[in-house]
């Protein structure tokens, strides 16, 4: 690795140290949410520095972007910055506590950390992976070998929409007052290259870093960036459209792949042989369309409705 | 390995902010770099393996999904919650129960 690379991790370790210090205890508000994002982009590249290129995809797309997008956007509907102001972090009084506390946890956690035994699957999934039907052991991991995870997940991200849909009515200025005059234009300028990202990184999914949950995020943002830009969003709860399938997409698609494995006389996501690699781009497609739409309902925060979304949930 | 002393310090710091802050929104920040350092965890650990681990990669792909979707609703429930609590007490009350903001 060099000295040059134990430097820049040594730094890159403090700045993130700091940065997660800055958004748990930082006086205001909007200086944590900030450095929080920022951590979560200094984040991706330790993911680059640990060789796991996919999370560092995910972590820019998905943990420093949209969660970015939702933290920002609720601390504009939270409070004024008067009231914000007198939020101030009240530190804790038991200092002597939690300093001997805190340090003998640390020195445990990262003895303990020390010791896990790492045997690691790395040479099985190797084996295996010619006849994963991809290229990209991640990819192979993520919708064959565990795709059970992926139904999963996909199902937590619906429940997730579904649950803050049902606690009401999308606020009724969906967008900022006063969006930035250059945006609306910038943003109808970037939305095609937020498609075409999209579309490569799924694509690429099969033999290198990317896939459905990178492109499905990227796509979302977009889709966020357009509504910022002043766009109506075709999303109505009262028309019964197409949207609420492409919402469950991902999910009915994984579940009919595992169902219809069983059915065949097989094991529950066991696919064919021979057919897995064009399953595994059907399904990313689905999920990453599902992903995309998903993370734009939940930036919504709440139900839409038909009117100019008017509601009486603030 | 500097990135398993880092894992220690994140998670720390994410244990503390949870454990104290009065702010809901804070709470959720210290939330969210609690999970980073337990993801981590993971990649430092597929990264000690010998021939480079895959599986956990996977599975902190996973989970930063799972973790934007609790993310979400809790920041929709902050959002709620502060609102009805400014209907309910705009006055003198606000002072004492502003920590739900």
């Amino acid at each position: 690795m060099g000295v040059a690379g134990v430097i820049f991790d040594v730094l890159l370790a403090l700045a993130l140290t700091w940065l997660a210090w800055q958004a748990t205890r930082a006086a205001d508000l909007f200086h944590a949410v900030v450095s929080f994002i920022v951590f979560g982009l200094l984040m991706a590249l330790a993911w680059v520095r640990l060789e796991a290129p996919d999370i560092a995809l995910a972590e820019a797309a998905i943990g420093a972007g949209a969660t970015g997008a939702l933290l920002l956007s609720a601390l504009d509907r939270l409070a004024s910055r008067e009231r914000r102001r007198r939020l101030l972090y009240e530190p804790g009084a038991a200092w002597g506590f939690w300093i001997p506390a805190g340090g003998a946890l640390l020195g445990a956690l990262t003895l303990a950390a020390w010791k896990l035994p790492a045997p690691g699957l790395g040479n099985e999934v190797r084996a295996a992976l010619g006849v994963s039907g991809v290229e990209h052991p991640v990819t192979a991991v993520l919708l064959n070998f565990r795709a059970l995870d992926t139904l999963l997940e996909i199902g937590v991200l619906l429940l997730a929409a579904i649950t803050i849909w049902s606690l009401g009515r999308a606020p009724s200025p969906l967008i900022p007052a006063m969006p930035s005059p250059a945006l609306p234009a910038l943003g109808r300028l970037l939305f095609p290259v937020f498609v075409l990202v999209a579309a490569y990184l799924l694509w690429r999914g099969s033999h290198a870093p990317g896939g459905a949950f990178p492109a499905g995020a990227v796509l979302g943002a977009g889709a966020i960036l357009m509504l910022l830009a002043g766009a109506r969003p075709w999303i109505r709860s009262s028309e019964r459209g197409p949207w609420r399938w492409i919402l469950s997409l991902g999910l009915v698609m994984l579940l009919a792949a595992g169902i219809a494995g069983t059915l065949a006389g097989q094991a529950f996501f066991e696919y064919p042989p021979g057919t897995a690699g064009p399953l595994i781009l059907l399904l990313e497609v689905a999920a990453g369309l599902s992903i995309a739409l998903l993370l734009f309902a939940l930036y919504l925060r709440g139900e839409p409705c038909e009117h100019g979304y008017r509601g009486k949930g603030r | 390995m500097v990135y398993l002393s880092l894992t220690g310090v994140l998670f720390v710091l994410g244990l503390h902010g949870l454990f104290t802050a009065r702010n809901l929104l804070r709470r959720l920040l210290s939330l969210n770099i609690l999970t980073t350092s337990v993801f981590l965890l993971f990649v430092v650990m597929a990264r000690l393996a010998e021939p480079l681990d895959n599986v956990p990669h996977a599975i902190v792909l996973t989970g930063i999904v799972i973790t934007v979707s609790t993310t979400a609703v809790a920041l929709a429930l902050v959002v709620r919650i502060a609102g009805r609590m400014r209907e309910e007490d705009v006055g003198a009350a606000a002072d004492t129960r502003g920590d739900v903001e």
